[in-house]
């Protein structure tokens, strides 16, 4: 972790410094919104476990850039994960605001959400969540049966079934099409898991620790598809990890200590 | 699309569920056997009732009756006017039957002797039909028949005139023989006696006639060999009884048939009532297969009945009767023919008591009703108990399926959503529980007979028992608008209790439901 070269977002908090081309790199101006894509503005979270008050996050503050693809990092306990959640609106902030896309989100209706959640926000997890009694098509196509109504489902199930399909295909998982998750392997999972994140064609990917449950190899695969989708195909992603070697590969950096993202 | 597919899933592969169903499966299967076998028995004896009683009898409160039933049957006509389709005027009167059992001994029976006219009392109700003798069915008579009674009866004995000649003659003989023991037991006393030969009985069940007289057919002036007395129809529980024989096959012993003569005692009208007797013949049995009315039952000529009673006033000929039995064309509205005639008979004017058939038997309906309501409610409670197996199985799974409500939360599915999915499965867990359950219910009514007699076979216990009930088989009828409501109410339940589990998976909290392990 320590050889990893630690560049928060936040242009007020630090200069973020970029490793990637010189056309896409971070700005450490705020002014301009139109390039930051997803802004956290003084997120505080604490949880409470009885009359124990536990303060989580202390005041984040960063912006990432359209495009970008950012790791957060930090050692556990560090809020990491309740930072993305509170970015994929999975929970709300104590106090501070997430905006997307110029409009706030943290405070939504929960319609607004569960929408937002749907159409524009693409999750993958450590443990891949793909649900058990669903094939790996099934599970992927999950997030278009969520946003269409049974009639509309069924009407378009075959464009639906067949842009799954490509996904599957793209993914390396053609031949797993009708398997159910337990006859996966860890890997296979996350990239069905990756295809189920993007079936909804989102704006953003939010990964939690997507290789933080495979070996190295398959790990790095995990992440070359992640690259790659971030290359190709211009998609923003904001992925939490502990792993140094991982988050080298971002393009920026987010340390957070202590609830706070850590100034270098 | 998710929470039709999920349900589904769930349906399939969560067998813990399925077995909590099984409740509501034997639930819904019991109520469609018990609504079916109530509903049979209620439309059974509706009906029965309905051919014995008429639609509307309009009833004198007095034993003495009422005069000039001409007169009332043409206002009734009036009253009624279209809907009319027959009226019979009949006499109902207390009385005691003796029958004949053994020398010196009488079987005693209450019974309600009606004077019937023979012309027109087929027209207001079923009677007729339910008469042993197929040529009483086409023509009501009371005069007795040669033979051919209850032909679809094997162990129904020999009756009619042949069976009476053959009884007289042996009777005969047997007074004879017993005359002739008697001459010799006088002589015995100053020689040695002789042994006597009786007749062998040709009949078996005949009872020995009684040797020092008091015979009913004693008082019958005209030879028994060529002649009867005015004809009885009796109810054929009140001549007989039903037992079980050493094989375990329900038969009936008769103590008279037709042929025989019987007793009657009853009162006279007038104040006070003075109390005759006469001697009946019994020229057929009444068989309605309801037990309070084959027990209790008695008919004969009306006319006769009103010459016995004194009815016919000697000076003017007016003849009184106690009822007039009024049968309507169907459709018609029963209770507001009943009031018309109610408005038209004043009580202050006309002490007549104008009652539909369901009025006269509103107890019977009404214990049949209560009874039916009950057991709704009790097989009901049934399944709400098992909608409580249903609740805590659900709640089981919905802690199972903790994560993925999580999952499906993180996809942007909304709480009302994943609420849907458990009310969805516990709808389809109601569906298919009732489905079951209706499926098993059918069958078993619709084999209900063979089921009993399978498990009287097995428990060697009776399951049903004609004697009690006088239906040879258990009648069931199945109403679609009551397997409706049983389906639906069974559905509901299932519903009902997979709404708190439901409503506690959609107020999971997507983080906390998903880091649960």
């Amino acid at each position: 972790m320590s050889s990893t070269r630690t560049l928060p977002c936040h242009p007020v908090a630090v200069r973020p410094v970029w490793r990637g081309s010189p056309e896409s790199s971070c700005e450490d101006t705020p002014t301009d919104d139109a390039r930051w894509q997803l802004t956290a503005r003084d997120l505080h979270k604490t949880y409470h476990k009885g009359k124990l008050s536990i303060p989580v996050l202390r005041g984040v503050d960063f912006s990432i850039r359209r495009g970008g693809f950012t790791a957060i990092v930090g050692q556990s306990g560090s809020g990491k994960t309740t930072l993305l959640h509170l970015l994929a609106t999975l929970d709300a902030p104590d106090a501070g605001e997430v905006n997307f896309e110029g409009r706030r989100i943290d405070n939504l209706a929960p319609f607004s959400r569960d929408r937002l959640r749907n159409r524009s926000l693409g999750m993958i997890f450590q443990f891949y969540h793909l649900l058990p009694e669903l094939s790996t098509v099934e599970n992927v196509l999950t997030p278009i049966m969520i946003s269409e109504g049974v009639w509309r489902y069924w009407r378009s199930r075959r464009v639906y079934t067949k842009r799954a399909t490509q996904l599957l295909d793209m993914m390396g998982l053609a031949h797993r099409l009708h398997h159910k998750p337990r006859e996966l392997s860890g890997g296979e999972m996350q990239r069905a898991a990756i295809a189920r994140a993007l079936i909804a064609q989102p704006k953003l990917l939010l990964a939690d620790e997507p290789t933080g449950n495979l070996d190295r190899q398959t790990g790095h695969e995990i992440l070359a598809i992640l690259r790659s989708l971030n290359r190709d195909q211009n998609l923003t992603i904001v992925m939490v990890t502990h792993d140094a070697a991982i988050a080298q590969q971002a393009d920026c950096t987010v340390r957070l200590v202590e609830g706070r993202v850590q100034s270098e | 699309m998710y929470k039709l597919l999920l349900s589904w899933r769930y349906l399939r592969t969560r067998y813990i569920a399925l077995a909590s169903i099984i409740s509501v499966t034997l639930g819904v299967a019991t109520l469609v056997i018990v609504n079916a076998v109530m509903a049979g028995f209620t439309a059974e004896a509706n009906k029965r009732l309905n051919g014995i009683l008429s639609d509307i009898v309009v009833e004198s409160h007095s034993l003495n009756g009422f005069g000039n039933p001409e007169w009332h049957a043409a206002e009734i006509g009036k009253v009624v006017g279209e809907d009319l389709a027959g009226m019979t005027a009949t006499v109902h009167v207390p009385a005691m039957l003796s029958i004949p059992i053994a020398e010196s001994e009488y079987l005693t029976r209450q019974v309600n002797l009606i004077g019937v006219d023979v012309a027109t009392y087929a027209e207001v109700g079923d009677f007729a039909k339910y008469l042993l003798h197929p040529a009483n069915h086409d023509r009501l008579c009371f005069t007795l028949h040669e033979d051919g009674y209850a032909p679809n009866r094997a162990d129904f004995p020999k009756a009619g005139w042949r069976y009476r000649r053959e009884r007289v003659a042996y009777e005969r003989a047997y007074r004879t023989q017993v005359e002739i023991e008697r001459e010799r037991a006088r002589r015995a006393e100053t020689g040695p006696a002789a042994s006597a030969e009786v007749p062998a009985d040709p009949y078996g069940t005949l009872v020995a006639p009684d040797p020092y007289g008091a015979q009913p057919a004693e008082s019958v002036t005209q030879d028994p060999m060529t002649a009867q007395s005015v004809g009885v129809i009796l109810g054929i529980a009140v001549c007989s009884q039903r037992v079980k024989d050493e094989d375990g096959v329900v038969r009936d012993f008769f103590f008279c048939r037709p042929g025989d003569d019987v007793k009657i005692t009853l009162p006279t009208a007038g104040s006070p009532p003075k109390v005759i007797s006469d001697v009946l013949t019994v020229v057929d049995m009444y068989e309605s297969k309801m037990s309070e009315y084959d027990s209790t039952l008695a008919f004969m000529p009306l006319e006769q009945l009103q010459h016995l009673r004194g009815m016919i006033d000697p000076q003017s000929a007016t003849r009184y009767v106690t009822s007039i039995l009024i049968k309507l064309k169907p459709g018609t509205d029963l209770n507001a023919v009943r009031d018309r005639l109610q408005q038209r008979f004043p009580v202050r004017r006309y002490p007549y008591r104008i009652q539909t058939w369901r009025d006269m038997q509103g107890p019977l309906l009404a214990a049949v009703q209560l009874e039916t309501t009950i057991l709704n409610i009790l097989l009901f409670l049934i399944i709400a108990v098992a909608g409580f197996g249903i609740l805590a199985t659900f709640y089981m799974i919905v802690v199972e399926k903790t994560r993925d409500v999580g999952i499906l939360k993180a996809l942007g599915a909304p709480s009302r959503g994943v609420m849907s999915i458990f009310l969805g499965y516990g709808f389809s867990l109601g569906l298919a529980g009732s489905g079951v359950g209706l499926v098993l219910g059918l069958l078993f009514v619709r084999y209900i007979n063979q089921i009993a007699a399978g498990l009287e076979w097995v428990t060697g216990r009776p399951v049903f028992d004609p004697t009690v009930y006088y239906f040879q088989e258990i009648p069931a009828i199945v109403q679609t608008h009551t397997v409706v409501g049983v389906m639906v109410g069974a559905v509901l339940i299932a519903v009902l209790a997979s709404v708190l589990p439901a409503r506690h998976a959609a107020k999971l909290h997507p983080v906390e439901a998903l880091r649960y392990e």
